[in-house]
């Protein structure tokens, strides 16, 4: 060695690999306009589809007259679901187990249900069009309310009449889904009954959508020539998208590619199967030629999937000292005109049975039914892992109900029923093993970082000055401990159509020492082709900056379940790092090759293997890729590649300590957050400033859906927030300054012992907002109101405890 | 979200802007900032086959000031009103009303014309140009003619404005003494749940004159002559106020949307006109 040659730290810090706030590489594309997303793409010849929409939310198709429309020049088609009949199309599976009408087969089940498929040459000619197809309706009863449902006598589906077994075991009435129970109901009851203290609550998690920037759609191509099919759409998981498109459309799995290109946003949104993507495969088969649908902004927030919408009661007992002892929770959860949840197959409810949350709860039951409402299918993971946002929410909210009853302070309420750091591996009531967490260490550090005392004392002055007419803003101190149920997921659970959650990882190294990587991935815009890179450098020494990461074309990927649920990387991730570690294996052999020592005598150092006790002697990760290609090895096979496809043995729990200081006017509603704290635990942390930005994003989300993002329907099922005047969607001006924090607990069967962090913000921060709101009113008597905490609903609050009088 | 075709026009004089209109009726509407007229055309609710771009027509762009009196081109827009120094001096409240409009994206495109002539209750414009006592001035067929802003709306959507006429400017005179536009909305891009427009003067530590508009609290916006004399000679103390909000309220009549109930909006109108009048007491 000589003065030249790096020192160990500069080497590391040269590959920016794990722990290295290296910028997004992603960004320089898409902050110059450059991004390639579905509607960039423009094909020779191509054609424009567009739906003719139900204006009702319940009633029968009389006919569809396609006359005027095929008579506007340009127009090519116009598809309805007598068209897709022959070919079995007009109805869909959908994940869930239920099946859904691709084109309304006879009658509408909500409002902007799809009706008919407008194809045309241009997106204009098409949009004209739609309003030339004459549909007639005959109005039927709209019910948009699942308790009422459940009650009625009008059969929504009268396509499942007589079936009293869903996919989700027996039906209890004909608006009736399925009944999904876990846990101990006769062991939680007789702890309920016999409880010194028992807390009852029901609540409302509103219907809301995720929103993401860029809206569905997809191109589909028809090579009838040589009978391939190609799919372009904004697809969260393109390989069970080809999977899917094959079972349906009879095309072998081989002639369908199927390309996610840079995705806008997904938020669960995209994890589904739409009507649109398949109209567009169809309209491409029938025409020869390439059609695109997009949909715009409305039919986004009025079609495609929403989520929650889930009304919970709850009861959780507990000693007089706080010791909680059980807990009950029953949902009643509205899915909508067709069960299409986008959940693992054998979790009707997702990971509802989460709700114990981070607590020790001896003994516990869940029972969720499913009913059918003349509302949009949905019910996907809005920035969370499935129905976690739900679950979370639910015990927070319980937790301060409880501290209400017991007349105890929340932030000790959830101290002392912690579950402990010994604990770990720790065996819910309801049946997760979650794998490992500090919970007392961070919340010791988030309350002591916000002064928690000081803020109690400075709300009790402002309770008092409010009281004696000094002023009329109350302070409320928000505060969440979530712990998340994140990485589908053990194949031997989960699995989506049949597909086991596992994820893979493909890497190449050339020979000149650069890489790249494929993964069953698909980001939008959680920075993988950053954070990926980032992990493979640590792995086989490689910079990340010399790595490509490439992901949604199944051509060239490998298959893989897809990007939602915080999945990406505790199971991707975590093949990546076995896949890398299969690298550095075959890297070890050729090492000591060319070393002239036995594979045991040479070691990895950062980005070289080196003789033992000899750091001298070394070849680096550069030369050995070289001799992978260049040298005949004995008994070593020429190149650098491998690939792994990783099953993990369990999920991960990433949890993290919140605290919200708001600030509401009692006379206007209107809420003003001075503070919020978010400190994250996800265990090793890959960049720091990608887990930054993803905590901005999903508290700025919980922000939207705490304080008034939703979608609401009247009493006839028109959607009342179908544009973005209504829809909340928060800008820079309305979101406060977020302070984070961390602390670090990684996962013990994790490889690099990292557990996801891009929801977390979102299922901590929607309790966090809410329970600032309701605590400002405890003072006076508030025991919970629902969200969203909009002006209105907040005054209404205040009113109805006589703080107007 | 695509609007129906229609053809488009870029005449360079008002003489051509009115011809088309008389040539086409009803199909013709003259466009400013599009800002809300192209949504709605985009949600095809308006329906728009001869679309009159008003972008070329000389003189429509000035901000005059002269001994008092101004006059403020139709498509000066949102945003000059807030950049113009010797407007901010002469007439406050038109940059911090401006300033609660939209975002800055919407506001370089919108014009103080639009959102006068639009008619939309949610526009803050109308309330207070009202509160200014402002007129409006129109070309058409027949001439030119003079509208006081506060006789110029009938309904929503629908004004003292012939389809063939155009409006060219708003003119008023500086008012003195203090002023506030104060606005609650849900959020950046939203229109009112409730906002007031406030101008007092003062004498003798009394109000000598007060001035009141109500937006969006009824299908036109309310300027409320009985709130604003009920702050006449008081010192706008409690007791005025609640006098002052009680005669307004009189006056608006809201309708619930997602923004809330009627209840709630006439709370909060009540609210925010005390936080106005106070203001500019204050100022004045
Ligand atoms: C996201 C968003 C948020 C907004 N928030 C607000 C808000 O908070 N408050 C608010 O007041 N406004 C708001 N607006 C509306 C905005 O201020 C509009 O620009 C304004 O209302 C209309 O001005 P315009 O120049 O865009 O008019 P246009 O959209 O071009 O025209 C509007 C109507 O007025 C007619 N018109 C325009 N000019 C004339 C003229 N000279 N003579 C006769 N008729 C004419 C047109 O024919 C049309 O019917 C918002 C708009 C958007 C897109």
């Amino acid at each position: 060695m000589n003065d030249m040659t790096p020192d160990r730290e500069e080497r590391s810090a040269n590959l920016k690999g794990l722990g290295c706030s290296r910028k997004r590489v992603e960004d320089a594309r898409f902050t110059q306009g450059k991004g390639n997303y579905v509607d960039d793409i423009k094909l020779p010849d191509m054609l424009h589809g567009d739906f003719v929409r139900s204006p009702y939310a319940h009633a029968r198709v009389v006919s569809v007259n396609k006359d005027a429309a095929l008579a506007l020049p340009g127009v090519v088609a116009v598809l309805t679901a007598e068209d897709l009949a022959p070919l079995n199309l007009h109805w869909m599976p959908t994940l869930a187990g239920d099946k859904q009408m691709v084109l309304a087969d006879g009658k509408v089940l909500f409002q902007g249900q799809e009706v008919a498929f407008v194809v045309a040459s241009d997106r204009y000619v098409a949009a004209d069009a739609v309003e030339l197809v004459e549909v007639e309706y005959e109005e039927l009863e709209v019910i948009t309310d699942p308790f009422e449902a459940l009650k009625s006598d009008v059969v929504l589906r009268e396509d499942l009449e007589g079936q009293t077994e869903g996919a989700h075991g027996p039906r209890k009435h004909h608006n009736h889904i399925f009944t999904w129970e876990q846990g101990d109901e006769a062991g939680t009851n007789q702890v309920l009954d016999n409880a010194e203290v028992v807390a009852e609550e029901t609540m409302y998690y509103h219907r809301t959508h995720p929103c993401p920037l860029e809206t569905c759609g997809s191109v589909a191509s028809m090579d009838k020539v040589n009978g391939k099919l190609t799919l372009w759409g904004t697809f969260q998981a393109p390989h069970v998208v080809r999977t899917v498109a094959s079972l349906l459309s009879g095309i072998e799995e081989h002639n369908i590619r199927v390309v996610s290109p840079d995705i806008g946003g997904g938020f669960g949104n995209k994890v589904g199967v739409y009507p649109g993507y398949v109209c567009s495969i169809v309209a491409s088969i029938v025409t020869g030629k390439p059609v695109k649908w997009v949909e715009d902004r409305m039919e986004n927030l009025m079609s495609t999937a929403f989520a929650r919408d889930y009304h919970m009661t709850g009861k959780i007992s507990a000693t007089k000292e706080g010791k909680i002892t059980g807990l009950h929770c029953h949902v009643t959860a509205d899915h909508g005109g067709f069960d299409a949840c986008a959940d693992p197959t054998k979790f009707p409810a997702g990971f509802m049975n989460i709700c114990t949350g981070s607590y020790d709860i001896p003994v516990a039951y869940l029972a969720v039914d499913g009913v059918y409402t003349n509302k949009a299918p949905g019910g996907v993971s809005y920035r969370c892992s499935f129905r976690v946002t739900e679950a979370v929410y639910f015990i927070e909210r319980m937790i301060e109900v409880l501290a209400i009853e017991l007349d105890m302070d929340a932030a000790e309420l959830r101290r002392i029923n912690f579950i402990k750091k010994e604990q770990f591996p720790y065996t819910a009531a309801l049946g997760w093993e979650y794998d490992s967490g500090d919970y007392h260490t961070a919340w010791d550090k988030a309350l002591e970082t916000v002064d928690y005392e000081g803020l109690r004392a400075e709300q009790a002055e402002r309770v008092a000055a409010f009281k004696r007419g000094e002023t009329r803003k109350l302070m409320g101190v928000g505060l969440s401990f979530f712990t998340e149920i994140v990485g589908a997921g053990p194949v031997k659970n989960c699995d989506i159509l049949g597909m086991g959650m596992f994820d893979s990882c493909e890497i190449r190294i050339h020979p000149t020492g650069s890489a790249i990587a494929r993964l069953g991935t698909i980001s939008q815009g959680q920075g993988h082709a950053t954070t990926f890179a980032q992990i493979l450098a640590s792995e086989i020494g490689i910079s990340a900056d010399s790595i490509t990461i490439e992901e949604g074309d199944t051509d060239t990927a490998p298959y893989g379940l897809g990007t939602y649920g915080s999945r990406s990387t505790p199971v991707a991730g975590a093949a990546t790092a076995m896949a890398g570690r299969k690298i550095r294996a075959k890297a070890q052999m050729i090492a000591a090759y060319l070393l002239e020592v036995h594979d045991d005598d040479v070691e990895f150092d950062i980005d070289r293997f080196v003789v033992k006790g000899a750091p001298e002697r070394f070849k680096t990760m550069k030369e050995i890729a070289y001799a992978a290609y260049n040298q005949a090895i004995p008994g070593i096979e020429p190149g650098l590649e491998a690939v792994s496809y990783y099953d993990p043995p369990n999920m991960t729990y990433p949890f993290g300590a919140y605290v919200c200081v708001m600030d509401i006017d009692v006379d206007t509603g209107v809420p003003e957050i001075r503070r919020f704290y978010a400190l994250d635990d996800c265990g090793t942390r890959i960049n720091p400033m990608i887990i930054e930005g993803q905590v901005h994003g999903g508290l700025t989300e919980a922000l939207a859906v705490a304080l008034g993002q939703e979608i609401a329907y009247d009493d006839m099922g028109n959607v009342k927030t179908g544009t973005l005047m209504d829809f909340f969607l928060p800008t820079a001006w309305e979101v406060p300054n977020y302070e984070t924090d961390y602390t670090v607990t990684p996962s013990p069967h994790h490889p690099i012992g990292a557990k996801g962090v891009g929801e977390s913000p979102h299922v901590g921060g929607v309790p966090c907002f809410s329970n600032a709101v309701q605590d400002a009113f405890r003072a006076f008597g508030l025991r919970h109101t629902n969200m969203p905490h909009d002006h209105w609903r907040i005054w209404q609050t205040a009113n109805g405890l006589g703080l107007h009088d | 979200m695509i609007p129906a075709a229609f053809d488009y026009y870029r005449p360079k004089n008002m003489d051509e802007v009115i011809a088309l209109l008389q040539e086409h009726g009803d199909d013709a509407r003259v466009m400013a900032g599009g800002h809300s007229l192209i949504p709605m055309m985009k949600l095809r609710m308006a329906e728009v086959p001869h679309l009159i771009d008003l972008q070329s027509i000389e003189g429509l762009k000035t901000i005059e000031i002269e001994n008092g009196q101004i006059t403020l081109g139709a498509m000066v827009t949102q945003h000059d009103l807030i950049d113009h120094d010797g407007l901010a001096a002469a007439v406050p409240i038109l940059r911090e009303a401006a300033l609660q409009i939209a975002d800055p994206q919407v506001r370089y495109m919108g014009t103080i014309g639009g959102n006068v002539a639009n008619g939309d209750p949610g526009n803050d414009m109308p309330g207070v140009m009202q509160c200014l006592d402002a007129q409006i001035n129109l070309a058409g067929p027949d001439g030119p003619r003079t509208v006081a802003a506060r006789d110029y709306y009938e309904a929503a959507y629908m004004t003292d404005r012939a389809d063939d006429e155009v409006l060219v400017s708003v003119s008023l005179t500086a008012p003195t003494g203090g002023y506030a536009y104060e606005k609650q909305k849900r959020k950046i891009g939203d229109y009112a749940t409730a906002a007031a427009a406030v101008q007092i003067t003062k004498s003798d530590g009394k109000v000598a004159t007060a001035s009141i508009a109500m937006t969006n609290l009824s299908d036109v916006p309310v300027w409320s002559e009985e709130a604003s004399a009920a702050l006449i000679g008081t010192s706008c103390e409690s007791a005025a106020l609640d006098a002052a909000v009680a005669a307004m309220l009189g006056d608006i009549d809201p309708s619930e949307d997602n923004r809330g109930p009627v209840a709630f909006k006439r709370h909060v109108a009540g609210v925010i006109l005390k936080r106005a009048v106070t203001r500019a007491w204050d100022r004045a």
